[in-house]
């Protein structure tokens, strides 16, 4: 029997801005714990929550980029519940009117796993979203053996939820869906998106049902993802153990589960709880936001987005598809290239330069395109360098990887190691006279017909150049003179 | 000398300091010394702090426009260093560690911020009984309630232990008590001032709002606190007249007063009702028009004002758990437990009875009954008060329909409580401004020549504070029930 997979995401993005949600506290972490609070955010008696302008902007940007229908007016509730983290004991977040709904977030074949990449399901797939709305962040636990700690300079942070339809048919699929969404979050400048760094994080709602089945299996939730590829192994593992139940007639129900990187499985967290209530109700302490004036500084920061900029790439600078999209994975990676390719008479070599030379040199050096030690412009200069003859191809890879380890422009290198080829007529003419005439017998034996002598009366005028005499040039003086 | 310095209204007080006739240091020992002798017996105050008090008034900028004043402070408002315990062992040990924005403002004007007045736990309660700590008496008869939720504001206002005091106002907590203890208490429309600070009981209905001697006192205080505030989204950026000269210059002819047919019903002590039907003869002779007008949606006030509010506190308290600061129950197994005991052992019945009406008004199944429904009535009722000031300047109406009551009185029987504010909610459901004055007084049935005082109810349009004021000012000018003292002694 075939079974059917289908997955939902919930996925958290903290966003990029300097203060909370709801007050005027740092975003910052790695501080020493409990240093970037107040009374907001620490829930003490009487303080009143304030909107960050910013967190809003950000997130209709993200609708805007996503292709959601941005609601004319939004408004915060009150999510009830009771939890140590949490300091109000109510979360403020988004009930029954969110910022953003519908839109979706379109795959590409390199956003899903290398492995994979050769054999996608649904080519151009998009996977479509059901809202995306703002909350508040909790604040972190610590245990201890005997106490738990709590930090809240976590708490109140700025959290966009982003929730898709139960579209999501594998693993693999779930992969690149994380993968893009990060990518044009990055793109918008709206979130760093680390999943390591907790920056993104994810629930996944996966049932499996039998092809003969209509209606949907059971709902199983997993928790504890870190890593884009986790997420896949812990779909991939629930597949498998959820399908491996249902064979051995053993039905499932609604669950929790938690996933255990390092065992590579998951556990069980809870079954179906008694139905949380949350009491939600708007939250008196905070006016209904109304968007049109959102929507306008958002236009205003309207990126362009991976799929476009991949089409432009192709267009503009005659490269291949599959260059394209590699350059264009990245968004910094991209404006880089672009920056060179703008300078350069030939884009199509610097993307060969950027795409073997420089990106195997980052990650040999294990840094980031923002941590390259040179500007676009000097790979630019270095390539001039070739294209014009005043290196060789040879020694332009010696001056790249110079550059790249010093920081220094090309001229500087090319002119520090004495390179640079003497291609300069006059000055070259000057040295084969002064060569032809301290050299009146191998003079005497080319023009004898001797054809090799002339090599010897090149090694010398190199030689008098110290080896910067361009050879090709200097070959046809002596030609000319001797002839 | 001393006694009568304590009795002075703070614009008279202020007066004397910026001739200096009196200096900040006296009027806070006068103060002092009447608190000593008095404040036993009527219990207004949960604590102060003399200590800072008169450092504060050494330095005291006179000139400013409440510099040298102290002002006592409701329980429930949060001062920078003082206990802010909202009469609740369950911010036991608490203390503010900033100012509320009215506060801050206050401080900015010269005032100084002296005492905690008692109260209702988190301001629930009409008679000031719920105080986990301490009974309040009426300055007139110590046997006697002096109102609530801020019946500790009210009491030492009327009986000379404050030159004025703050109040909170989430279903007459400001009016009620002024009008049982014969002072002035203005409830600001909703938004006039900032609620950063305020502890919150219901957020969409409270305020903060003076309790003072005189309507110019009221108008004085006022528009030290009004004004939009940046840390309150529902502060209002509307400009602050000089509610002080406005209330001066008014005049009082030609102003229209509308008389709510739906108050004056059945169950009003009869010598209210006459008082009320007095005030308004006198505004007639004053030259004032006087209209009657309809608020036909008065009867749902107290089961609207009951889901709302309680809907509002049940997710307001909830902060209140022991992880942070206040009251930590001992030797707790467990995180469920934690909770459930110290929230039992922090919480009185009247607080928690509130907060489990409101977790059932939002619970799942039940929000559309009650807390949507009661969203809709509300907006109806605000249509009846945006219908009767078309009409009219103001209405006027009973502050209570009662004189204050003995104490223990009500106490088992909540419903009867509720009922002792049916006058006054409507007011902070509509978002609307109101004051109560005194406005006569009623002698105790059973207690023969015991004289009780009487409010009278100015209920004016949302941000009309100006013309309310004067109103209340063209009263007070040409009656003299606010001059009349309860015999302390
Ligand atoms: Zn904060």
């Amino acid at each position: 029997m075939r079974y059917l997979t289908t997955i939902g995401l919930e996925v958290h993005v903290q966003l990029k801005t300097r203060s909370k949600m709801f007050c005027g506290c740092a975003v910052e972490y790695g501080a020493a714990p409990n240093t970037r609070t107040c009374p907001v955010c620490l829930g003490l008696p009487g303080a009143l929550p304030t909107m960050n302008a910013e967190a809003l902007r950000l997130t209709t940007l993200t609708g805007l980029m996503l292709g959601c229908d941005i609601a004319p007016t939004c408004k915060f509730d009150r999510k009830n519940y009771f939890y140590p983290d949490m300091p109000k004991n109510y979360q403020i977040s988004q009930y029954d009117l969110p910022l953003c709904v519908n839109g979706a977030v379109p795959l590409h074949d390199l956003a899903y796993p290398k492995d994979a990449q050769k054999s996608i399901a649904h080519p151009g797939k998009q996977v479509g979203l059901v809202r995306i709305h703002l909350e508040e962040d909790v604040a972190k636990s610590f245990h201890f053996e005997n106490s738990t700690g709590i930090d809240f300079d976590r708490a109140g942070t700025p959290l966009m939820e982003i929730v898709t339809r139960p579209e999501i048919e594998s693993p693999e699929e779930a992969f690149a869906f994380l993968t893009a969404l990060r990518q044009i979050l990055v793109y918008g400048d709206v979130s760093d998106a680390d999943m390591e760094k907790g920056q993104l994080r994810c629930d996944c709602n996966i049932s499996v049902r039998p092809e003969t089945q209509t209606e949907f299996g059971a709902k199983i939730e997993i928790k504890n993802m870190n890593s884009v590829s986790g997420v896949r192994r812990a779909l991939a593992y629930e597949i498998e153990r959820q399908v491996g139940e249902l064979t051995a007639g053993r039905p499932l129900r609604q669950e929790t589960r938690r996933w255990d990187d390092a065992a590579d499985q998951t556990t069980l967290m809870r079954t179906k709880e008694s139905a949380h209530d949350y009491r939600y109700f708007p939250d008196p302490d905070l006016m209904p936001v109304h968007t049109a004036p959102l929507l306008d500084a958002a236009r205003t920061r309207l990126p362009e987005l991976p799929a476009a900029k991949r089409a432009r790439f192709v267009q503009d600078y005659a490269i291949s598809d599959y260059d394209a999209a590699v350059l264009a994975d990245d968004r910094a990676l991209a404006d880089y290239f672009e920056t060179a390719a703008k300078a350069a008479p030939k884009p199509k070599s610097v993307a060969n330069w950027v795409l073997n030379d420089l990106l195997s040199a980052l990650a040999s050096a294990g840094k980031s395109i923002g941590e390259c030690p040179f500007p676009a412009a000097s790979l630019v200069e270095m390539i001039g360098l070739i294209d014009s003859g005043k290196i060789s191809g040879k020694q332009g890879k010696e001056v790249f990887a110079e550059m790249f380890a010093t920081g220094k422009t090309a001229g500087a290198v090319v002119k520090e190691r004495g390179m640079e080829q003497l291609s300069d007529t006059s000055a070259l003419e000057a040295l084969c006279d002064q060569v032809i005439a301290a050299n009146p017998k191998p003079v005497a034996d080319y023009r004898g017909g001797n054809a090799a002598s002339l090599n010897f009366l090149k090694g010398q005028v190199m030689k008098l150049s110290k080896g910067q005499a361009n050879p090709a040039l200097t070959g046809e003086i002596l030609q000319r003179k001797l002839a | 000398m001393l006694s009568t310095l304590a009795s002075l209204t703070v614009t008279a007080l202020q007066a004397k300091l910026r001739a200096r006739e009196v200096s900040p240091r006296e009027a806070l020992d006068a103060l002092a010394a009447r608190i000593d002798a008095v404040d036993g017996r009527l219990r207004g105050y949960l604590s102060t702090d003399l200590e800072y008090a008169r450092r504060a008034a050494e330095s005291a900028d006179v000139t400013l426009p409440l510099g040298g004043v102290p002002i006592a402070v409701k329980d429930v408002v949060s001062v920078a260093g003082q206990p802010c315990g909202c009469a609740s062992k369950i911010l036991a040990g608490y203390r503010a560690p900033f100012d509320a924005t009215a506060i801050a403002r206050l401080r900015a004007a010269g005032a100084i911020p002296f005492g905690r007045t008692n109260m209702d736990e988190f301001a629930m309660g009409s008679s000031t009984e719920n105080s986990a700590f301490q009974l309040t008496r009426n300055p007139w008869d110590l046997s006697r309630v002096p109102g609530g939720s801020s019946g500790g504001s009210a009491a030492v206002v009327a009986a000379d232990t404050a030159f004025a005091a703050l109040g909170t106002d989430t279903g007459g907590s400001i009016r009620q008590p002024a009008a049982l203890c014969g002072c002035v208490g203005l409830k600001p429309s909703y938004g006039r001032v900032s609620r950063y600070g305020l502890v919150a009981f219901a957020s969409s209905l409270d305020q903060i709002g003076p309790l003072t001697k005189t309507v110019a006192d009221a108008a004085l205080l006022l528009g030290v606190m009004a004004g939009r505030d940046p840390l309150d989204s529902t502060s209002l950026d509307a400009p602050v007249p000089d509610y002080a000269a406005a209330v001066r210059d008014f005049s009082i002819k030609g102003a229209r007063i509308g008389l709510p047919k739906e108050y004056f019903v059945s169950g009003i002590d009869p010598q209210v009702e006459a008082a009320v039907r007095a005030a308004v003869a006198h505004y007639a002779k004053l030259g004032a028009e006087i209209v009657e007008v309809s608020l036909p949606h008065t009867e749902y006030a107290v089961a609207v004002y009951y889901i709302i509010a309680t809907a509002e506190a049940s997710a307001n308290l909830a902060r209140f758990d022991g992880v942070r600061y206040g009251h930590r129950a001992a030797d707790t197994n467990g995180l469920l437990e934690h909770y459930g005991r110290t929230r039992a052992e922090g919480f009185g019945p009247e607080v928690k009875r509130r907060i489990i009406l409101g977790t059932y008004v939002l619970s799942s199944g039940y929000y559309d009954a009650y807390y949507l429904r009661a969203q809709k009535v509300r907006t109806l009722m605000r249509q009846d008060f945006e219908k009767a000031f078309a009409q009219c300047d103001a209405l006027i109406c009973p502050t209570s329909p009662v004189p204050a009551f003995k104490l223990g009185e009500r106490t088992a029987d909540p419903l009867a409580m509720y009922l002792a504010d049916i006058f006054t909610i409507a007011a902070n459901l509509a978002g609307i401004c109101g004051v109560s004055l005194p406005g006569g007084f009623a002698k105790a049935a059973d207690d023969g020549d015991r004289e009780l005082p009487i409010g009278v109810q100015l209920l004016g349009p949302a941000f009309a504070e100006e013309k309310l004021l004067g109103i209340a000012h063209a009263f007070e000018q040409t009656t003299d029930w606010h001059q009349r003292r309860p015999a302390l002694g």
